[in-house]
């Protein structure tokens, strides 16, 4: 705040504490006439008129009481323009305070289970209450609140893993985030090799397909997508790589595969390293890892 | 000293005086703040929206976003652990208008920034139920077939420069290019995923 500003505030403020203590005394010295009938001679629609009664003791305190506050308030606290108040107090500082002690707080429940191997934090009640409550906060979003996932954002539950269901993998996908590319393809495929190695991918789990677009696509498959996914197509997990001999598919088996081949997809999970820290991504992990171990 | 019976039989005077009263307080408690550096100055990293980001600022203000969605974490505990770090006067300066708010139906997206992929945000846009079956936000799937208006998002951008954000004469003449072939449903994602980002996202 300016120097100006600063004395402003101050002579606004304190002019005003003396205005109240000077209205105070002004009006209670002054004698009024009472009237014989007690009423302050207001008449309103003919026959409605107003008693004139002293203004209750207790009242009158109390507007003393709130002048002694403010003066106690200003001295404490800050509000004399720059004055900081005797206590220092300031929102920042409260608030740091306040976090503290639910860091505090959070890290002497978290002393129970947070460093012991995670097939005993699991079976640990409240931990595993504590991370279902981070996992709603911040992957229900994403992954549904039952954890089943939705199109293009994987199960959990289940025991397929894009990255690796591995306690260090969950946590590394938690705290890193994950991008996992799969690159178009329609350049060297071109459109009839895309129909092929979508019926050949098809063939590999079982799903209905031509056989012979399927034989053709085989050497194709071979040749382009062996690098990732496998030459049994068992995925890697890596790079992420889905596995395409199961009937698990992320974005389902219809047309999204020959979409796939031509434009390539992008799966990315944002890194919760910046919102999470280190024992909540524990915990979170380890309730992602209990879902899948059930 | 003014007689009582004046001041209460004269509605004139009575609203002057009262006008007077009140006004000690806006001098006091609002003014100083215009000049307060923490309140007019960017947070450090805050630079003003660019043009795509901008267009859906002015999508958010027209779909009324805000009677939702809050974009001001409070200083609490318990908002900072669910949304991060609690809001600064900093960060809003380049907000016209600012889009607090103060309903919450939906959640704080004071930073959402980066929290989901764009791809979750364009699913979430269009049809929020595919990803949150128990949402009850309705989806916006026109945004995605509307193109954005690139003569509003410029005349935005012109009103905003005269209103002291620092935008460059490249900035200006660039907002045709950088909105070329680009949906409202694009410009809001954008928008989005800058919300909040300046400031760390944890608090500590």
């Amino acid at each position: 705040m300016s120097n100006f500003w600063h004395w402003t505030v101050i002579i606004v403020v304190a002019a005003h504490i003396v205005a109240y203590v000077w209205l105070l005394m002004a009006t209670a010295k002054k004698k009024m006439d009472k009237r014989a009938d007690n009423t302050t001679g207001h008449v309103w629609d003919d026959d409605i008129t107003e008693l004139d009664n002293p203004m209750p003791r207790w009242w009158l305190w109390l507007f003393v009481g709130t002048i002694i506050f403010s003066i106690v308030y200003l001295i404490l606290y800050p509000g004399m323009g720059n004055f900081e108040g005797t206590k220092e107090w300031t929102q920042e500082g409260r608030f740091e305070a306040n976090y503290q002690k639910v860091v505090d707080a959070r890290e002497e429940t978290y002393a129970a289970f947070i460093n012991k191997p995670v097939d005993e934090m699991i079976q640990d009640d409240t931990a595993m209450l504590l991370g279902q409550r981070i996992y709603a906060n911040n992957c229900a979003q994403c992954h549904a609140s039952d954890a089943q996932g939705g199109y293009g954002y994987p199960n959990l539950t289940d025991d397929n893993w894009k990255w690796g269901g591995e306690f260090d993998t969950i946590i590394q996908t938690i705290s890193n985030g994950r991008t996992g590319i799969m690159t178009p393809w329609a350049g060297p495929l071109g459109e009839e090799g895309v129909k092929q190695v979508a019926a050949y991918v098809r063939s590999l789990s079982g799903i209905d397909h031509d056989d012979a677009l399927a034989e053709a696509g085989a050497a194709k498959y071979q040749m382009f997508c062996v690098a990732c996914h496998g030459p049994e197509g068992k995925g890697n997990q890596m790079l992420g790589a889905p596995n395409l001999t199961d009937d698990i598919w992320l974005y389902g088996s219809h047309e999204i595969i020959e979409t796939a081949l031509y434009e390539g997809l992008q799966g990315y999970m944002p890194p919760q390293n910046e919102v999470l820290d280190e024992h909540q991504i524990k915990l979170v992990g380890a309730y992602v890892y209990s879902l899948s171990r059930k | 000293m003014i007689n009582h019976e004046k001041v209460e039989s004269n509605v004139g005077i009575l609203g002057v005086l009262i006008a007077v009263v009140i006004s000690f307080a806006a001098i006091i408690e609002i003014i100083p703040l215009f000049s307060q550096a923490s309140v007019v100055e960017p947070v450090e990293g805050l630079e003003p929206r660019n043009a795509l980001e901008l267009a859906g600022q002015n999508i958010y203000v027209a779909e009324g976003c805000y009677g939702c969605h809050s974009q001001q974490i409070r200083p609490f505990v318990d908002e900072t652990l669910r949304y991060g770090h609690y809001s600064l006067a900093g960060e809003s300066v380049y907000d016209r208008p600012f889009q607090w708010g103060s309903k919450r139906t939906g959640p704080d997206l004071a930073r959402v920034g980066g929290r989901y992929s764009d791809e979750w945000h364009e699913i979430h846009l269009i049809d929020p139920r595919a990803l949150v079956p128990e949402s009850n936000m309705p989806g916006y799937p026109w945004l995605a077939e509307t193109p954005v208006d690139v003569e509003q998002t410029l005349k935005s951008m012109k009103v905003l420069r005269k209103l002291g954000h620092p935008y460059s004469d490249e900035d200006i003449a660039g907002v045709a290019d950088a909105l070329a072939d680009k949906t409202e449903l694009d410009a809001l994602v954008a928008y989005l995923q800058n919300l909040g980002t300046a400031v760390s996202r944890r608090y500590q």
